[in-house]
């Protein structure tokens, strides 16, 4: 697979630890929402390091974007998500990874469940249905430590709530004042309110605790193996 | 060399020895679970393994059968294609010299099938030769099932995906059938060390 020089065309901060790099990819070929991609980089001696971060972007969007959360002791995302600015290169190549996608073609109803920045590939796929006018049944869950944390606040308010679409949060850590949400890890209760029920496409995206439980939770709950797409990122935690 | 990347660094660790990285691989200390759907749990009791297909019998071993078999302890590094390597893995299972001893077959290829309806394809003499194990022991405590137990497959000199989690059934076939990941972009042999990740690589 071919890598591609990348140029970064703007940067938004998405949260203290999370920004998304706006890039131009010229002959991109474009991807399924849910996809990431392979970002190298190079330093002056030649060495390089190769990391996957998964698209943030809709297929239809002109640029693609990626969603870096910084990894305190990380080698690559810190360059990313702190050094990188508009103007510089990057390469990269994809798209990767054809399960954990979905198009507005496959139908639904549609069940997204992200931990922290797991909500990525999963905001590729909102920005999918909504960028085709789709009213698919749509149901998102995120968890996130606190409001600060949680990515694409702004835009996930915006959301059209008529078009089939039900946005539900949960803050692990500190919630905002007022709030009167849930302030839990994601637990069997929550998920039956959000879970459009037995047929529905799953997607559970985040750290490797938090896809183990919830996947699990998903099985109890009666959805069936195959319709469960998981993606976990980090260590194990245990 | 493509252009560099203005302000990279990077970071080496200088008690790491290079010659035992693939080339775009990154070395840690955790082990990452990668999986495409819910992690399956399988009671041992519940458990067997086949190899079945184009043989002249097919054989079968429950838990026990297996835990009967000449085991063997080892150490390995392992390359996970989504770019980690974890260095000095030690497990303990069987050969599948051991398990393939007395199977009469004409296959050249193996799909291994597993729980969550997963799959994956290799060579049949990379399964040989010393080189794979049906390995049920990770650092002396039994296989965690979210990284494949009670038992998973480990072929170490291939990217990890190779190494099948829970696996039950080992059908040889006379054609080589692309698994899940194979079938989904990813490259057909998968040799860490000539960076075979994907299509066309």
């Amino acid at each position: 697979m071919v890598w591609r020089t990348a140029t970064v065309a703007q940067v938004i901060e998405e949260s203290p630890s999370a920004r998304t790099l706006v890039l131009d990819v010229p002959e991109w070929p474009g991807h399924r929402a849910g996809q990431h991609v392979d970002v190298r980089l190079t330093a002056e001696d030649g060495y390089q390091a190769e990391r996957s971060y998964s698209i943030a972007s809709a297929p239809e969007s002109s640029t693609l974007q990626l969603t870096v959360e910084v990894i305190a002791d990380g080698e690559v995302s810190p360059y990313l998500g702190q050094e990188v600015r508009a103007g510089d290169r990057l390469e990269v190549r994809g798209p990767i990874g054809g399960h954990f996608s979905w198009t507005v073609s496959d139908g639904g109803p549609l069940l997204l469940v992200g931990g922290g920045s797991g909500l990525v590939p999963l905001m590729s796929m909102l920005r999918h249905r909504a960028s085709q006018a789709s009213e698919v049944e749509a149901r998102l869950l995120v968890s996130a430590r606190s409001q600060d944390d949680l990515l694409y606040r702004a835009e996930l308010g915006e959301l059209d709530p008529a078009a089939g679409l039900a946005v539900f949060q949960t803050y692990t850590r500190t919630a905002p004042p007022g709030w009167s949400g849930w302030q839990r890890r994601v637990d069997a209760s929550m998920l039956a309110e959000v879970d459009p029920g037995p047929g529905a496409h799953c997607f559970v995206c985040g750290p490797t605790p938090f896809v183990e439980g919830v996947t699990h939770l998903l099985v109890a709950a009666g959805h069936e193996n195959h319709r469960i797409h998981a993606e976990r990122f980090g260590p194990t935690g245990g | 060399m493509p252009a560099f990347s203005r302000g990279f660094h990077g970071r080496r660790d200088p008690a790491v020895d290079p010659s035992r990285i693939p080339p775009g691989q990154y070395l840690t200390p955790d082990f990452p679970v990668l999986s495409a759907g819910p992690t399956p749990y399988v009671a041992t009791a519940d458990w067997s393994l086949t190899i079945d297909g184009a043989v002249d019998a097919p054989l079968t071993w429950s838990w026990d059968a297996l835990l009967a078999l000449r085991s063997e302890t080892f150490t390995v590094d392992i390359h996970c294609v989504t770019k980690w390597s974890k260095l000095d893995t030690t497990w303990t299972g069987v050969a599948l010299d051991t398990l393939l001893e007395g199977v009469g077959t004409e296959a050249d290829y193996v799909t291994a099938w597993c729980d969550g309806d997963y799959t994956t394809n290799v060579p049949l003499d990379d399964l040989r030769g010393g080189r794979a194990w049906i390995v049920h022991t990770y650092g002396g405590e039994p296989l965690a099932p979210e990284h494949g137990g009670p038992a998973r497959l480990l072929v170490p000199h291939l990217y990890f995906w190779k190494s099948a989690k829970w696996v039950r059934r080992l059908t040889l076939t006379i054609d080589d059938e692309p698994g899940f990941w194979e079938a989904a972009g990813y490259h057909n042999y998968g040799d860490p060390w000539r960076e075979q990740r994907y299509w066309n690589d």
